[in-house]
């Protein structure tokens, strides 16, 4: 690799790492938003994976993978816990909770000594390659892409077009919402264990309120109407900040104004339907052109 | 020992009960989660800190400066973020991630302003007396902030329930399409109801500054969780659900403090949503929210 790769890489790396979890998030927020529900909910589920999966590397020395796998399991059984008694009832009720839930994590981290209390876990082993990246964003591409046209996915669909109509229609709506903010779960739960892995430390302050709005916002930009809204949402706003740092303080008003904007003025997000008819034509024009 | 904590739960109480309300009622008229009302209640807090600091000002011109900034603030979001949503059929969660990004906006700017420090009311702003009933210690400012917390929520019930313009909040609440067809400016009535829910939640704002001694940034966070907890626990729209909630909230906070552990203040509300939601998620007073099909 010439001189300057290399060290654009070593300043960068951690960044191109990041750009992967942060798609991961939107992809877990994408699937409850899919089906209408709103969970604000999932900085506390990558919470919950990241310390899963560090303490096993740590005091039990489990292969990564494992790990992460358990990572992404206890986020998705608490998941389960919150959601059935939540997802009974109208969207708004899933966010207030889940709004709630992301305190009580944190104060749980707080107070728990095998968490390492305020001060975080740290030292946690470097075990999150690239290629660990690749594949697992391959998995979730590949899940969302069969999850479309699937049974599953046409549900969860017409749940959110009209619930009452699905319901109506012997769709067992509250069986199949908590399922899709189970499966959320684990993603998020998943996404945090990499992250824990390549970070070297979690702390109790990375997953309050705050990041879960930066999780809304990868999915709200991009729009979720399909699955690669919050994969090119997150990667702008992954990107975007670095650029901006000349801003200072002010730079964390940016995801309120992107929610704002997004919300009133391009309420399909970046990636709507359009897009991929877009881009279409763009080519077949090019190609008269040429 | 007991009976003391008792005005505490009360100072407490009654302060989530008034910020509760605001909440609610924005629900109830407007049909709106406004996520944004932990930044009206710190802009309340902040308004106060500087009507003090810097012009010298008495307590009840205080808390009228910070229902003033609230209620402004309340107005600018429902024009900004609120009300071009309204004209619109949106999915019904967009109001709500507006007035998330409102939040945001507001807090960060605080935040560049402000910083992130911690602050507080001169020394002795409200003097530091205290009164006995009954073997009850109440520090004049414990007082001071369930009289005026108390006298707002009865402003509150009679503006509601014997005005013209309480009529018009009531009557859209009920069906905000049959509002209008009767000649009800509909608009004005949701500007009404989020300024003066703003202000309420303005008025908590300071008396939580000053019941704690500390103003900062973030303190909006908290409250509006437990705002959340509040709502539910008496039924979303309801007034009266708002007002027991709140001190309900209270109290727990303030005996689970005193007689378990402080470590786990802040997750007693959740712990009480969850438990609502669980066995009665209509609430104490409410009935169960379902979207219209």
């Amino acid at each position: 690799m010439p001189e300057y790769l290399t060290s654009f890489w070593q300043t960068y790396n951690t960044l191109f790492y990041t750009i992967f979890v942060h798609g991961m998030l939107g992809l877990s927020i994408y699937i409850t938003l899919a089906c209408g529900q709103l969970s604000l909910g999932n900085a506390a589920f990558m919470g919950i994976g990241a310390y899963t999966a560090a303490l096993l590397t740590i005091h039990m020395g489990l292969p990564f993978g494992l790990s992460l796998i358990f990572g992404g399991i206890l986020p998705a059984v608490v998941a389960l816990i919150i959601g059935i008694p939540t997802l009974r009832l109208s969207g708004v009720y899933l966010a207030m909770a889940t709004l709630g839930f992301g305190e009580v994590v944190r104060v749980v981290f707080l107070n728990m000594e095998i968490t390492g209390g305020s001060l975080g876990l740290n030292g946690i082993p470097l075990k999150t390659e690239l290629w660990h990246l690749f594949i697992v964003m391959g998995i979730l591409i590949y899940f969302f892409i069969k999850l479309k046209n699937s049974r599953f996915g046409r549900i969860l669909e017409a749940i959110n077009e009209d619930e009452v109509a699905a319901s109506v229609m012997g769709i067992k709506t509250t069986y199949f919402k908590v399922w899709a903010f189970a499966i959320g779960a684990f993603i998020a739960g998943v996404a945090g264990g990499l992250n824990a892995h390549f970070t070297f430390f979690v702390s109790p302050r990375e997953y309050g309120f705050e990041p879960a709005v930066d999780i809304l916002t990868f999915a709200i930009l991009g729009g979720t109407r399909t699955f690669w809204g919050p994969l090119v949402g997150s990667t702008i706003l992954t990107i975007l900040p670095e650029m901006l740092r000349f801003l200072g303080p002010y730079r964390l008003a940016l995801n309120g104004i992107i929610l704002l904007l997004v919300v009133l003025y391009l309420p399909n997000g970046i990636v709507n339907k359009d897009t991929f008819d877009n881009l279409k034509r763009l080519f077949k024009e090019k190609r008269r052109n040429a | 020992m007991f009976f003391q904590q008792i005005a505490n739960a009360l100072a407490l109480g009654s302060v989530y009960s008034l910020f509760a309300i605001g909440f609610t009622l924005i629900f109830g008229v407007l049909e709106v989660i406004t996520l944004a009302h932990g930044a009206v209640f710190m802009i309340g807090a902040f308004a106060g800190l500087i009507a003090v600091t810097k012009f010298n000002f008495s307590i009840i011109p205080t808390i009228l400066i910070s229902m003033l900034a609230s209620g402004l603030a309340g107005f600018i979001i429902d024009l900004v973020a609120v009300k071009p949503l309204r004209a619109r059929k949106f999915h019904h969660l967009a109001p709500m991630i507006a007035t998330i990004g409102s939040a945001t906006i507001i807090i960060s700017i605080y935040q560049g302003i402000f910083g992130a420090e911690v602050y507080r009311f001169p020394f002795d702003f409200v003097p530091s007396d205290s009164y006995e009933f009954y073997g009850i210690q109440l520090t004049l400012l414990q007082l001071m902030i369930i009289g005026t917390s108390f006298l707002l929520m009865v402003i509150m019930i009679l503006l509601l329930n014997k005005t013209k313009w309480g009529k018009a909040v009531r009557a859209v609440a009920e069906s905000s399409k049959t509002a209008a067809l009767l000649g009800i400016p509909v608009e004005k009535v949701y500007q009404f109801t989020m300024v003066i829910s703003s202000a309420f939640g303005g008025a908590a704002g300071v008396l939580t500054g000053l019941n704690f001694n500390a103003i900062h940034t973030f303190m909006g966070g908290p409250i509006l969780l437990r705002g959340i907890a509040v709502i539910i626990l008496g039924g979303m729209g309801d007034i009266r659900g708002a007002m027991f909630g709140g001190l309900i909230l209270g109290f727990s906070e303030v005996l689970s403090v005193a007689y378990i552990s402080s470590d786990f203040r802040d997750a007693v509300s959740f712990g009480l949503l969850f438990f609502i939601l669980l066995i009665k998620p209509s609430g104490i007073f409410g009935k169960v929210m379902e979207r219209k099909g």
